[in-house]
């Protein structure tokens, strides 16, 4: 425990303490700290422990890029696992639990796993698990791996509300660059959106601090800020720009306090990157010891949190910005050792013990950092701060597509101008210095005149820092993963030496943190050990998000209910009222059965009923497409498979509609209104794509000035009555005679009272029906209508589950159910169409492909079997003696309460040729003896249809 | 997330829209004409352009097909043509 509190000083409110456990203990921070200032300044070092060898491990870093300080916190909504230290704000009472340890981090029982890493190099569990049997050890590997643990039992709200949003100019970055561009564009009245992931403008000004335009940075930002607002544009912290998508799509993820998540679409015409730059690390033995830190990080926490990583400190480092640091910590009470790997330099900062040329080499200490090793001697120290350079924020801008060039004054890979359409700025460009930074962004804003200037440019001398593959003892470059410069020398040694190779063997850069620490250090190891350059190397894909991104924030709303809302009757209430239950059908909500009891035997009494008396159900979800205009016949002709042309006015015809394959997409029947109008029942769950079929042959194939299609199937109710008693039901509840008087296969428009209705004489189930509809505003009055004259004709409302056992003694199909995706319609027994039709229709020329000639083809049968149980659906069809291979499977099957015995249609090979045939059904090692009929069980001469 | 220019409805987001067809695709008839090779052609093989592209989509909210000129590397779309317009 080395990280102490200045007395004073620091953005936080030292009126407000905070109390809070970490791994149980009780610790204390202040309002204003995150979780990761507040355990820097009173807590362990020991945060977590690594993904594979269990080594103990403490903060590196100040944001996104933290790759080791990843906790599970338990606060008033339930757990949150994994969330980075360094992002989440202190509130009192919060429960911090390090990841991926046993009891805990500081006693890690899987610790050991690090002695044995001599035997666990890059590729280790792929080899050996692979052929021991990955499935037998995967359990045990996977409670060893991992990050922190999801709580079962916690159901965040689906509050996180989806909002969209347009903008002339995205500002990605509120530091110095991204505050000049959005300055300078607001000052031109563009709308503006600058978005920081902080919670607060500035970026690296908030610990850096710096003088603009003569006064402090405050100013500078705050006036930025009101600019940006009186133009019309808005300023978001908190909020992680996560994504960028085609079209200048961007996702945004907003953190509000005391209020759900927002997830922002945002278009931007015009987007500035000014993303800033994340610091390296360097590379040496132990470099992965709690206590060794980003030398920028420990600035931010000192000037921003009053919180002092330690009190002895080796600063090692390549460049200029580190010394700033050095002063500031110095000033604070700590004793620094700055070690500048440069024989030249900037002068040594004030009560700093500069080592010029030095070279740090190892740190010591086997828990946490207890000394380094400097140029071959040991150093006295409590921490390590170290800078190995600075790596550019370039993921939004490869992510959009664009490309990198290697830069050597940045000694950075950095974006290529006209790959992509940002404009980048500061130092996410290579532009670090302050100076810089505010021309870049100003430019960047298309600002005009001169840029805001800084008492200081800023300029950052660097030397660039590599691994050095010669170097004795452990170098982690990916501490989230484990990966060392070993396992890097193994995969360039086995010939993984892509760069996306290497990712994939070793996981390089594959953690959460995506390796924004890791994966140069991992790039410029290979360059080493390859001789080839940098650019050479190349650089991973980047793929969104940038930081892990709650899936509960990306779901929205689109939970539960409003997952993939299902459609509803108009007439819900109603069935509801008689006791109806409910399940969804095709998307549809329907009543399954009405009353209480087991559904089953509910179905049998229902589906009888409507075969001795009459049912009523609600058929409203049935298609209702309209096709009207004089191209109306010609066109669906071409699109079905059944001629409509040939239909006289006030008639109905069953159909199908193909696919362009040749299968059986959907069938239905189709009325004929008048000369120039259908309306095509598609099935309930079709409607859309039969419209979509009908849609492209009239604007592709067709004038399409001669017809139009209109899908009104949400525009009506229909209840349907069939039984024999269906007419006497009609008559009483006053149906017109001319309508009542329809022949099978009848249909007729007209009044009733006062308003339309339609009636329709055919039959799903076999049996005498009407098929009534009225517009759905007159949906209730029909309701009442039939429900006054039910009672005295012993009408009974059914539920779909005795509507599929009545189609089904019929051998009615359901497409998708009794068919699958080679049925075609000869399969169904309705070869005359493909015989006959001599005119092109849409999936004509796939009927006689060789495959839609074979004899074997599966087809349509009916199944009778003994005993009293139904078959299972799904279950194989195999011959009673001889091989053992699956002729066809069972689709439907039911109880028949009419029957008094099991009934079942079949997809069997040649089944039009097996009838009488006797086969077994087989289905998970259980077998029944079943023999093949005809599709239709019941009353097959029809003599029903007319009551 | 791009956005594509429905001829009817103007810009929305390609979640609206669906891929029909290939464009200049003819639809081989008589079938009595046809071979099965040629006919599995015109189900089965689409030519997958690395760049520019005609493709007819259709926006499956309203249910206007038409005929879109897009690169599929820079996801640039360049023209947007009501049908008829797959044998043009
Ligand atoms: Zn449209």
């Amino acid at each position: 425990m080395s990280g102490w509190r200045l007395p004073s000083d620091g953005g936080i409110d030292r009126d407000r303490p905070l109390g809070f456990t970490f791994d149980g203990q009780p610790l204390s921070g202040f309002e204003g700290d995150t979780l990761a200032s507040a355990l820097l300044a009173s807590g362990p070092r020991i945060l977590g422990r690594s993904f594979k060898y269990h080594r103990p491990r403490g903060l590196w870093g100040m944001g996104g890029e933290e790759p080791n300080a990843i906790l599970d916190v338990t606060g008033p909504e339930g757990v949150t696992p994994n969330v980075r230290a360094t992002q989440m704000r202190l509130r009192d009472g919060m429960a911090l639990a390090s990841v991926n340890a046993a009891p805990d981090a500081a006693r890690d029982r899987f610790g050991i796993m690090d002695l044995a890493h001599r035997f666990l190099p890059a590729g280790f569990y792929y080899k050996t698990f692979m052929a021991m049997g990955w499935m037998r050890w995967e359990p045990m590997i996977r409670r060893m791996a991992g990050l922190g643990r999801v709580d079962p039992g916690h159901h965040p709200a689906a509050d996180a509300v989806p909002m969209n949003a347009r903008c002339d100019l995205l500002v990605i970055g509120a530091g110095p660059a991204g505050l000049a561009a959005a300055r300078a564009a607001a000052g031109q009245g563009r709308a503006v959106w600058l978005v920081d992931e902080a919670g607060a403008v500035g970026g690296s000004l908030r610990w850096r601090g710096g003088q603009i335009d003569g006064g402090d940075w405050r100013a500078f930002a705050s006036e930025t800020v009101t600019a940006v607002e009186a133009a019309g544009g808005r300023v978001m912290t908190d909020t992680t720009l996560w994504g960028a998508f085609d079209h200048g799509l961007f996702a945004a993820w907003q953190r509000r306090e005391g209020q759900p998540d927002r997830h922002w679409r945002i278009r931007a015409a015009n987007v500035v990157l000014a993303a800033g730059a994340i610091e390296r690390p360097l590379w040496f033995a132990n470099n992965d010891l709690p206590g060794v830190m980003s030398a920028e990080a420990a600035l931010h926490y000192l000037r921003l949190y009053g919180a002092v990583a330690g009190r002895n400190i080796v600063l090692a480092t390549g460049n200029d910005a580190s010394y700033p640091v050095a002063a500031a910590l110095a000033e604070a009470g700590a004793r620094v050792t700055l070690a500048d790997a440069r024989a030249d330099g900037p002068a040594a900062p004030e009560g700093v013990e500069l080592l010029r040329g030095a070279r740090l080499t190892k740190a010591k200490g086997r828990r946490e950092v207890g000394g380094a090793v400097v140029d071959g001697g040991h150093v006295d120290a409590d921490t390590v701060l170290v800078s190995g350079g600075y790596t550019p924020s370039v993921h939004l801008w490869c992510q959009a597509g664009g490309k990198l060039d290697w830069n050597a004054g940045a000694d950075a890979l950095v974006p290529r101008p006209g790959t992509c359409g940002m404009a980048v700025a500061g130092a996410a460009n290579g532009g670090f210095g302050l100076q810089r930074a505010l021309e870049e962004g100003h430019r960047a804003g298309t600002g005009t005149g001169p840029a805001p200037r800084a008492a200081t440019t800023g300029d950052w001398g660097l030397v660039p820092m590599r691994p050095d593959p010669t170097l004795k003892g452990r170098q982690w470059l990916d501490p989230q993963n484990d990966v060392t410069l070993k396992d890097v020398k193994l995969a360039a040694q086995e010939g993984y030496r892509s760069v996306e190779h290497l990712k994939r063997y070793t996981t390089l850069g594959m953690a959460t943190d995506q390796g924004r620490s890791a994966n140069f250090a991992g790039l410029a190891a290979m360059s080493a050990i390859t001789g080839l350059s940098i650019p050479e190397t190349g650089t991973t894909t980047y793929r969104p998000p940038f930081t892990p991104v709650p899936l509960k924030t990306i779901a929205g709303l689109r939970r539960g209910e409003l997952f993939n809302p299902v459609k509803r009757l108009a007439l819900e209430p109603l069935h509801r009222n008689q006791g109806a239950r409910f399940r969804e059908y095709g998307g549809w909500l329907r009543p399954s059965v009405y009353g209480d009891g087991e559904e089953s035997t509910l179905a049998q009494a229902e589906a009888k009923a409507a075969r001795e008396t009459v049912g009523l159900y609600d058929a409203s979800p049935l298609g209702k497409i309209e096709v009207i205009g004089p191209g109306a016949a010609e066109l669906l002709d071409f699109c079905g498979y059944i001629r409509m042309s040939t239909l006289k006015t006030g008639r109905a015809r069953y159909g199908f509609m193909l696919s362009e394959t040749g299968i059986v997409h959907d069938d239905g029947v189709m009325f004929r209104l008048a000369e120039d109008r259908f309306i095509v029942s598609a099935s309930s769950s079709h409607v859309a794509s039969v419209r979509m079929i009908l849609e492209e042959a009239r604007q592709d194939r067709f004038d399409p000035r001669r017809s139009f299609i209109h899908d009104v199937t949400a525009n009506w109710v229909t209840i349907t009555l069939t039984g024999p008693r269906a007419g006497d039901l009609a008559h009483a509840a006053g149906l017109p005679d001319q309508m009542l008087a329809l022949p099978h296969m009848g249909v007729a428009e007209g009044l009733w009272n006062g308003h339309p209705v339609r009636v329709a004489r055919v039959s799903f189930t076999g049996d005498l029906s009407y098929e009534i509809s009225v517009p759905a505003r007159h949906g209730t009055a029909l309701h009442a209508r039939l429900e006054a004259a039910r009672a005295a004709h012993k009408g009974r409302w059914i539920g779909l589950e005795s509507v599929m056992i009545l189609r089904a003694e019929k051998g009615f199909i359901l497409v998708g159910k009794d068919t699958d995706g080679l049925t075609m319609p000869h399969d169904l027994g309705w070869g005359g169409p493909r015989e006959k039709r001599k005119d092109e229709y849409f999936g004509r020329r796939s009927l006689f492909t060789p495959e839609a000639c074979r004899h074997d083809r599966r087809q349509l049968v009916g199944l009778v079997t003994d005993g009293p149980d139904p078959l299972p659906v799904g279950a194989h069809l195999v011959a009673r003696d001889g091989p053992r291979r699956s002729l066809g499977f069972v689709t439907s099957s039911y109880v028949s309460p009419t029957l008094k015995r099991p009934i079942a249609l079949a997809l069997l090979e040649a089944g039009g040729s097996r009838m009488g045939e006797a086969l077994t059904a087989f289905q998970l090692g259980a077998t029944r003896s079943v023999q093949v009929t005809p599709a239709c069980a019941f009353d097959p001469e029809g003599g029903r249809l007319n009551g | 997330m791009q956005i594509f220019t429905c001829p009817f409805c103007g810009p929305r987001e390609e979640t609206e829209f669906h891929f029909a067809a290939e464009a200049g695709k003819h639809r081989p008839e008589p079938a009595e004409e046809v071979s099965d090779a040629d006919w599995a052609d015109y189900l089965y093989l689409n030519d997958a352009p690395k760049g520019a592209a005609r493709e007819v989509w259709v926006h499956a909210t309203c249910g206007e097909f038409f005929v879109m000129t897009r690169d599929t590397v820079t996801r640039e779309i360049t023209d947007v043509t009501a049908l008829p317009g797959r044998d043009g």
